[in-house]
């Protein structure tokens, strides 16, 4: 009998190539290629007045030098707006090279195409580019001023403005015994997966062809947007990503322009052309995440419950909306988290300022929805002078009020309904583990020590696997191979792992039997990509679906070949065999050959698939009429709404009483995310999470000055934590499955970084005894906040509103 | 972030380095460890025509210990600096100071000597080496010269060294005995550039201090040093006037604001980093003294 996979810490199969160094990026394709380089602007807001090319063609190995003027047809259009949406009235995307304005420092102005990436630079060094400056908005409070615009037909630099209420926020809010109003900052962060994005296109002269590795998160939706793009039929273009270096939002958004120019110019050079982008260019050419500012009215009752929270948010989108207001959508809606806020209404201003644009990055907006909530939380815990896990638990959805409608319109379009989930007994599990009722003797005796430690707390609850859908293909070849396809892309979460696993299971076959290819559209051409969690719930649940549509075919031919009823055999080990009469088997792998009539013998094996074989039904035709060869199957998994994973973050720090040094002294994580396929990539998932939320928390920020110059675009200078700055991460699980699709599963990917801030600054602001209302936050701001706080600069409670 | 074109030059000697490094003047560059000029090539803020690659030249890679300090090669690299026994036996600060310049993967590159030459205000081994009363042992074209470290940081990233001279070691002296030594930085993140950081030296006469001198890291435009001297001498370190030294440092630093923290914080850490350091060495003491 085969053990269940589904379940069990299995070791991840990618690992052994990754860590030998025997992974294919992007950047490992394509030996003899032409490589592109970029003249970026170096202006965040200026007027392009002339380009002289100069004398970068003479250099020996130049191949081409283009401008925007050089583009044909729809590549010298605007980028498309990926997700329109009716509140994002006044959406505005660049242009693959820029044309008449740059609206950040990066943009793309001049390409160029040499024989190796050093001498396409030597050339772009050779290009000047002629600019008149035009005066930048950075920052929110600049873009909310509107002295200046960014594009100048977009009245107040207001992208968006969207409005959502449930209940009656007025007279709720009026009839609060209690009220409070917070004012909120989240800083800049961003993906900064360590390979960048990058690009080979492969022209087939002879074919009329196109190929495309992509270092992306979507296959299929680049697919369909370069063809469109380059006006090719979708049947001449494939892309495959190869194995890639992390993702974490970034690389969802497409086409990128550098996948578009790269194609284009292999295809009018008739030679491969790849780009790989650099460190810098990443900083300044890919996009950001995270900047808000937040205003948070709460009125409360003398037990700390909820009964009306009035939220409005300015977020900054940077220069341009291509992947339209997802994120501030996403901070609108999740910030409720696990509870019940009375009155909801919520408001958000998605702004344009002249820098790197903003899409989502791991969290997507929950983690300043979640910073907005949990700052609330212990603002109301302070002012009733309550336990701050006691008035987060009054406020809790109970277990039996699932399914919960929140009332508001979630990402996809669709109604934000909690699933499942059993917030109480997370809560608790999250207090056992930390130790929440000892921690007050833990601080007084660090206390005598002369040491300031301080408890914080977080929850969120994250919506994941939204559709549309993922689709599976199962396929099992003579040898009892099985090959397994998903269209959606990896990035190293794992996927070639945990499908195995479900499919493993499904068909009953042994684990390193199953194959799995994700994000290549020649083996599965149907499919989103990888975002909002979506991996597992998505394709997890579509190949399950596939591989039951090829056991069901499996039984139905081994039935025939054994001459008994389907409902008396069973698959295990990759063998069909009669239930209780193990002799009396066959193997898939012959049971493929049997499902594929043959003219032909290729092998011994296929000789049994031959027409003179003997082993056919005269009286029927090979394949049957509702049939088709081949012992393979496909299916397409497509939810009604997205699933509802949470989590209750704590962590104990220590803040230097001289220097302001804060240190993590535990992180400790409470996560359900429904049925784990594989418990210890779901906590690799967790871990990793925490790790970029510690970032996003005390070390990352985009640091731009007044003319939008990012002052920080290296690692040397954007503090990335290393190893030695992330906690060792302390989890307890829950496991309360899904009921809306056949594996229990939610998400688990985003998970880790969403709570972050939130419960850093709590326990900060437990330590401190200051309220900590921006975040990230860094020893020296530290410890001007506690200047400014014993000069009375600043106030230990928020007053009524 | 590809470099400008460049001629790569491998020297196998001294005097053949000394001779490209004449020929080719200012436009040309040593080339050691690589770990600060290559970043600095790649992102083109350097763009020199030659770059003199030292890698191949015989004879200095030698770490040499002797009854006067530590005489260090110019392709010594810090790890093998950091892992040297007999040099942290005879100088604990070495080892104290090195194990706090970048991650263990650039210490295995980078050099000791480089990093002197390089002169960044923000690195250790300066610092170190003006504490001791170094010097750098210089070839050029006019022949060698011995510079001490009091006269060779002339400001941040600037030496006396001359485009054409090659430094071939540095000498680290060691201190007077009963003296002891501590270094201590506070970096952002483990095995960055420290926000500000400091080396002490304190020699005792049994319990008493009869001089205490320290050096900073990050904080001051060269590393000059500081006596502390007058706020120590004549008391035992348990007496500790914590508050005077602090103001003594405080007075002497001359940080500069960054993204990464303002002036007036970095004063304040490299006062505080000074007192505890010498905590650390009172309580080193009395620890030695039970
Ligand atoms: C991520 C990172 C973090 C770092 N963190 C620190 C840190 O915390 N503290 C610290 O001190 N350093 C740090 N460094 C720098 C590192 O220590 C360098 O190795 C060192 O500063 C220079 O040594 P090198 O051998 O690499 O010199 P190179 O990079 O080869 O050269 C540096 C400069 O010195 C000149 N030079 C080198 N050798 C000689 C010589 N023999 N004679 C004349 N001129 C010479 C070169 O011409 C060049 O101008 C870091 C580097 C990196 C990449």
């Amino acid at each position: 009998m085969s053990t269940r996979q589904v379940g069990e810490k299995v070791q991840r199969r990618e690992d052994p190539r990754l860590l030998t160094g025997n992974g294919r990026f992007v950047d490992d394709l394509g030996r003899g290629a032409l490589h592109a380089a970029f003249v970026r602007s170096p202006h965040a807001h200026a007027r392009i007045l002339d380009i002289d090319i100069g004398d970068a063609w003479e250099l020996e190995g130049v191949e081409a030098v283009y401008t925007w003027e050089d583009l044909p047809g729809r590549v010298a259009e605007p980028l498309p707006v990926l997700i329109p949406h009716p509140a994002l009235t006044h959406p505005r995307t660049g242009y693959c090279l820029a044309t008449q304005e740059v609206n950040h420092v990066g943009e793309a102005v001049v390409m160029v195409v040499a024989r190796d990436r050093y001498l396409a630079e030597d050339a772009c060094a050779r290009i000047r580019v002629d600019y008149e400056p035009l005066p930048p908005v950075v920052g929110i409070p600049a873009a909310r001023e509107a002295a200046r615009l960014v594009h100048d037909d977009v009245p107040g630099n207001v992208a968006a403005t969207l409005l959502q209420e449930v209940g009656d926020l007025e007279s709720a809010m009026a009839a609060a015994p209690h009220r409070l109003t917070l004012d909120l900052a989240v800083e800049r962060s961003a993906s900064t997966p360590l390979e960048g994005r990058g690009v080979l296109a492969r022209w087939d002269t002879d074919d009329g062809s196109l190929r495309l590795y992509s270092s992306t998160q979507t296959s299929t939706g680049l697919r369909a947007a370069v063809a469109a793009k380059l006006g090719l039929p979708l049947a001449k273009v494939e892309v495959v990503t190869p194995d890639v270096g992390g993702g974490f939002g970034v690389k969802i958004v497409h086409p990128w322009p550098e996948e578009v120019l790269v194609p284009w110019a292999a295809r009018v050079l008739g030679h491969d052309v790849k780009w790989t982008e650099d460190r810098r260019e990443h900083f300044v050419s890919a996009a950001h995440e995270r900047g808000q500012l937040q205003e948070v009215t709460v009125g409360f009752d003398d037990e700390g419950h909820l009964l009306a929270l009035d939220v409005r948010f300015w977020h900054d989108n940077g220069a341009y909306t291509p992947y339209g207001i997802i994120v501030p959508i996403i901070t609108a809606t999740q910030l409720l988290g696990p509870y019940k806020p009375g009155a909801y209404r919520v408001e958000f201003w998605s702004l344009y300022t002249n820098t790197v644009l903003v899409t989502p990055y791991r969290g997507a907006g929950r983690p300043q929805g979640c910073f907005a909530m949990e700052r609330t939380m212990d603002a109301i815990a302070a002012r009733l002078g309550l336990d701050r896990a006691e008035v987060r638990s009054r406020n809790f959805i109970q277990p039996e009020e699932m399914p919960y409608d929140q009332g508001l319109m979630f990402q996809d379009g669709r109604p934000l309904k909690y699933d499942s989930g059993d917030f109480p007994a997370s809560l608790a599990a999250l207090k056992a583990l930390v130790g929440w009722e000892d921690f007050e003797g833990y601080r007084a005796e660090a206390e005598r020590a002369g040491r300031r430690v301080g408890l914080g707390i977080g929850c969120y609850v994250e919506g994941t696997g939204v559709g549309p859908y993922e689709g599976g293909h199962v396929h099992v070849e003579t040898d009892g191979r099985v090959n397994v396809a998903t269209g959606l892309t990896t990035q190293g979460q794992g996927h070639q792992t945990v499908l195995a696993q479900v499919v493993a299971d499904e068909l009953g076959v042994r684990l390193e039997d199953v194959h799995v290819t994700t994000g290549d559209t020649r083996a599965m051409p149907y499919a989103v990509g990888t975002f909002a969690s979506r991996g597992a719930v998505m394709s997890g649940n579509a190949v399950a679906l596939a591989a039951r549509v090829v056991r069901a075919k499996a039984l139905r031919i081994a039935a025939d070949a054994l001459e008994v009823s389907p409902d008396d055999l069973e698959i295990a080990d990759g063998v069909v065999s009669v239930r209780g009469a193990p002799g009396t088997a066959v193997d898939l792998g012959t049971v493929a050959v049997l499902a594929n009539p043959l003219r032909y013998a290729f092998d011994t094996a296929a000789q049994a698939a031959t027409q003179f074989a003997g082993t056919f039904d005269p009286q029927r035709p090979p394949v049957a009429e509702d049939d088709e060869p081949g012992l393979e199957g496909r299916d397409f998994y497509s939810p009604t709404q997205a699933t509802f994973a949470n989590g209750m973050h704590a962590a104990v720090v220590e803040t230097d009483p001289v220097t302001a040094e804060v240190r993590i002294l535990r992180y400790c994580v409470v996560h359900d995310c429904g049925v784990m396929v594989n418990p210890m990539i779901v906590e690799g998932q967790v871990h990793g999470g925490v790790a970029q939320g510690v970032g996003g928390a005390l070390y990352e920020r985009m640091v731009y000055d007044e003319g939008g110059q990012l002052l920080n675009a290296s690692f040397m200078d954007f503090l990335m934590p290393y190893a030695s700055e992330v906690p060792h991460v302390e989890t307890d699980h829950l496991e309360t499955p899904s009921p809306l699709n056949p594996l229990g599963l939610k998400g688990a990917g985003e998970a880790g970084t969403i709570p972050v801030s939130a419960v850093i600054a709590s326990a900060i602001e437990d330590a401190e005894g200051i309220p900590i209302r921006s975040m990230p936050i860094s020893p020296p701001e530290l410890w001007a906040l506690r200047q400014q706080h014993a000069a009375g600069t600043v106030t230990a409670q928020e007053g009524p509103s | 972030m590809k470099p400008a074109p460049f001629v790569h030059h491998a020297p196998r000697t001294v005097p053949e380095a000394v001779a490209v490094l004449a020929q080719v003047g200012h436009d040309g560059k040593v080339l050691a460890g690589g770990q600060s000029l290559v970043p600095l090539l790649s992102m083109r803020l350097v763009t020199p025509g030659h770059l003199v690659d030292i890698g191949g030249v015989a004879g200095l890679d030698a770490v040499e210990v002797d009854e006067a300090g530590v005489r260090v090669g110019a392709l010594v690299r810090h790890a093998g600096l950091e892992r040297h026994a007999e040099a942290a036996d005879a100088l604990p600060l070495l080892r104290q100071a090195v194990r706090h310049v970048a991650h263990p993967a650039i210490r295995t590159r980078g050099t000791t000597v480089g990093s002197v030459a390089h002169a960044d205000p923000a690195g250790e081994m300066p610092a170190v080496l003006a504490l001791c009363r170094g010097t750098v042992e210089v070839a050029g074209p006019r022949g060698g010269r011995e510079v001490a470290a009091a006269d060779l940081f002339t400001g941040p990233m600037e030496t006396t060294l001359e485009p054409d001279e090659l430094a071939v070691a540095v000498r680290f002296e060691r201190f007077p005995a009963g003296t002891r030594t501590a270094f201590a930085e506070s970096a952002r993140r483990r095995g960055d550039y420290a926000l500000a950081g400091v080396a002490l030296a304190v020699t005792l006469a049994g319990e008493e201090v009869t001089a205490a001198r320290a050096s900073f890291v990050s904080v001051t435009p060269v590393p000059d040093v500081l006596d502390l001297t007058p706020v120590l001498a004549g008391l035992a370190l348990p007496e500790l006037p914590a508050g005077e030294v602090a103001e003594l440092v405080r007075g002497h630093v001359d940080p500069e604001s960054d993204i990464h923290a303002p002036a007036e914080y970095r004063r304040m850490l490299a006062a505080e980093l000074t007192v505890r350091a010498l905590r650390g060495l009172r309580d080193e003491a009395r620890a030695g003294a039970a």
